[in-house]
C-alpha cells in the first residue's frame, strides 16, 4: 500500500484580492454594480406580497383548520356517539365530552349514546388533528378555516351547535396539482 | 468702504424676492411628503413588497396620517437633556435645510407680467459655497440636539455625524472643483449655462461618482447611514425626539437629500437643459428640474436598498484614504487640463 499523497486532493482555493489594492477595488465596484442589479431584478418582478385580507393563499386540502361535526346525511343522525375518544387524544385538553344515553322518542345520534356537549376550547387549540384521527365514527374532522380571531375568549368556546352548523367557506381551496 | 462678501444679483424688485421665497418654501414643502412617501413605496419595489398602500389611493395619504399621528404626540424630553438646546437643535436643522434650498436654480431668467423673474431663490457668486457653508452649520442640529439629549446612543450618533461631516465634506469640495474649474464661474446659474455643449458628468466623471459617494455620506443616507444606525444606536442623534420635533429634523434630513440631488443635478446634469437641442419654452424649465431631481433621489434609494451599512472605520478610511486623494487627483489632472 502506497503513502498517501497529501498533494493529491490539494484544491484550488479562489481568493479575494487583497484588501486596499486596484484589484479589491475594481472587485468591490463590480459587486457593487451586482447588487444594484439583483435589486433592480426585485422592482421588475414586481411584489410577491399577498394582500392578505383582499387576496388569500388557498389552503391544500389536508389543511388543519377549525373542527367540523358531521352529521348522516341520509338519516340527518349525528355521527357523534359521545366515546371522548377524542378528548383523551386531545394533547391540549380543549375538548369537554358530556354523553348522554339515546332514547327512542330522542334520537339525536346513530349510537347508543349521544353527545349532550360538546365544546371545543379553540383558543387552547393547537390544531394537530389527533381528535380527527382518534375519532372512531369520523364524526369530527378539521374544516379549512382559520379566521377564527374574536373580541372576547369565551367567545372562542365553540359549541356543539357551531361545530355542527355548515362552516362559511372562507377561506380557497388549492385545486389539484396546485 | 464696505467689503462686498459675495455679489448677489437681485434685478427683481422685494416684493417679487418675497413671493419667489414663499413660492419655493410652499412647493418643496408640498414635495417633502410625496418624496418620503415615493422613497418608503420604491423601497418597498426593491424589496419585492408594495410598501404602504392602505392610506388613501395607492397609499398617498399615508405622510399626512403620519404628520396628523406625530402632530398630537406629548412633547416630554429626558430628565438627563439640557432643555433649551434641546429645543433649539432641531430648529437649527430645519432652518439650515430650508436656507440652502433657496440656491437651487429652478431655471433661467423668465419674463413674467413685464417681470424679470429669475426661477432661482437667490444667485450668489459664491454658488456652492454657500450650500457647504449651511451644511457646517446643519452639523451643530445634528451635535446639539445628540448631546443635548443627554442619552448615550444620542451622542454616539452625534459624535459620528460630527466626523463623518467633517471627513465627507472635503471630498464633495474638492469633487466639484473640477466642474468650477471648467466652467470658470462659481455661480450655479452660470455652471448651468456653461454646460450647454455638454452635461459636465461626461467629462468630469470621476468628480461625479466622488461627488455622488460624498453625498450619500453627507445627507447621512445608507450605505453610510451611520449616524442613524438603528441597529446599533436604536436612532442616533434623534433616539430622545419625538413629535414635531423629530419631523423636524426628519424634514431637514429630506430637504438636505433635495439640495444634494439639486446639486447633482445643476453641477453634473445640465440643471433645466435637455439633450439633443430640445429647447422648451421656459415655463417648462422647473419641470425638468425636478424630474432630474426625483431621477438622482431615486437613484438614493436605490442605493440604500442594496448596500449594507459600512462599519465606523471602515466610512473614516474610505473618506480620507481613497475617496479624498481621489478627488484631490480629479482636480489636479483636471486643472492641468484646463490650463493646458
Amino acid at each position: 500500500m502506497t503513502p498517501y499523497d497529501v498533494s493529491d486532493d490539494v484544491i484550488e482555493v479562489m481568493r479575494s484580492p487583497a484588501r486596499g489594492s486596484a484589484a479589491g477595488a475594481y472587485r468591490t465596484f463590480g459587486e457593487t454594480l451586482r447588487g444594484l442589479k439583483t435589486t433592480l431584478a426585485r422592482v421588475v418582478e414586481g411584489p410577491v406580497t399577498i394582500q392578505y385580507p383582499e387576496e388569500k393563499t388557498p389552503v391544500y386540502p389536508r389543511f388543519r383548520g377549525r373542527h367540523k361535526l358531521h352529521r348522516f346525511e341520509d338519516t340527518g343522525l349525528e355521527k357523534c356517539v359521545g366515546c371522548s375518544l377524542c378528548a383523551a387524544a386531545c394533547p391540549a385538553d380543549c375538548i369537554r365530552v358530556v354523553a348522554a344515553e339515546n332514547t327512542p322518542e330522542n334520537r339525536i345520534s346513530a349510537g347508543e349514546r349521544y353527545a349532550a356537549v360538546y365544546e371545543i376550547n379553540l383558543s387552547r387549540c393547537i390544531f394537530c388533528g389527533y381528535c380527527e384521527v382518534a375519532c372512531p365514527f369520523d364524526a369530527i374532522t378539521m374544516g379549512h378555516d382559520y379566521e377564527m380571531s374574536d373580541y372576547t375568549r369565551s367567545d372562542l368556546i365553540f359549541t356543539k351547535e357551531m361545530l355542527l352548523a355548515e362552516a362559511i367557506e372562507r377561506t380557497p381551496l388549492r385545486r389539484e396539482g396546485e | 468702504m464696505m467689503i462686498t462678501l459675495a455679489d448677489v444679483n437681485y434685478f427683481e424688485p422685494w416684493w417679487v424676492q418675497i413671493i419667489k421665497a414663499l413660492v419655493i418654501f410652499a412647493v418643496i414643502f408640498a414635495i417633502l411628503p410625496i418624496l418620503i412617501v415615493y422613497e418608503r413605496k420604491l423601497l418597498g419595489r426593491f424589496q419585492a413588497r408594495y410598501g404602504p398602500n392602505r392610506v388613501g389611493p395607492f397609499g398617498v395619504l399615508q405622510p399626512l396620517a403620519e404628520i396628523v399621528k406625530f402632530a398630537m404626540k406629548e412633547p416630554f424630553r429626558p430628565t438627563t437633556s439640557v432643555g433649551y438646546l434641546f429645543r433649539i437643535a432641531p430648529m437649527i436643522a430645519i432652518i439650515t435645510a430650508v436656507a440652502a434650498l433657496a440656491i437651487i436654480p429652478w431655471g433661467d431668467v423668465q419674463h413674467i407680467f413685464g417681470q424679470q423673474v429669475g426661477l432661482y431663490g437667490i444667485d450668489v457668486s459664491i454658488g456652492p459655497l454657500y450650500v457647504f457653508a449651511l451644511a457646517g452649520i446643519s452639523f451643530y442640529g445634528i451635535m446639539l440636539g445628540g448631546w443635548s439629549s443627554g442619552s448615550k446612543y444620542s451622542f454616539l450618533g452625534s459624535m459620528r455625524g460630527a466626523a463623518q461631516l467633517i471627513s465627507y465634506e472635503v471630498s464633495q469640495g474638492l469633487s466639484i472643483l473640477g466642474v468650477i474649474i471648467t466652467a470658470q464661474t462659481l455661480s450655479l446659474t452660470g455652471i448651468v449655462h456653461a454646460q450647454e455643449g455638454m452635461w459636465f458628468f461626461i467629462p468630469q466623471f470621476a468628480g461625479f461618482l466622488i461627488f455622488l459617494t460624498a453625498s450619500f455620506a453627507e445627507t447621512n443616507r445608507a450605505p453610510f447611514d451611520l449616524i442613524e444606525a438603528d441597529t446599533e444606536l436604536v436612532g442616533g442623534y434623534f433616539t430622545e425626539y419625538g413629535g414635531t420635533p423629530f419631523v423636524a429634523y426628519l424634514f431637514a434630513e429630506y430637504a438636505n437629500m433635495i439640495v444634494v440631488s439639486a446639486m447633482a443635478v445643476t453641477i453634473f446634469f445640465g440643471g433645466w437643459l435637455l439633450p439633443f437641442g430640445i429647447d422648451p419654452p421656459g415655463w417648462v424649465d422647473p419641470f425638468v428640474v425636478l424630474a432630474k431631481i426625483v431621477l438622482v433621489f431615486s437613484f438614493f434609494i436605490w442605493i440604500r436598498a442594496t448596500l449594507p451599512r459600512l462599519r465606523y472605520d471602515q466610512l473614516m478610511s474610505f473618506g480620507w484614504k481613497i475617496l479624498l486623494p481621489l478627488a484631490t487627483l480629479n482636480l489636479v489632472v483636471t486643472a492641468i487640463i484646463v490650463a493646458s
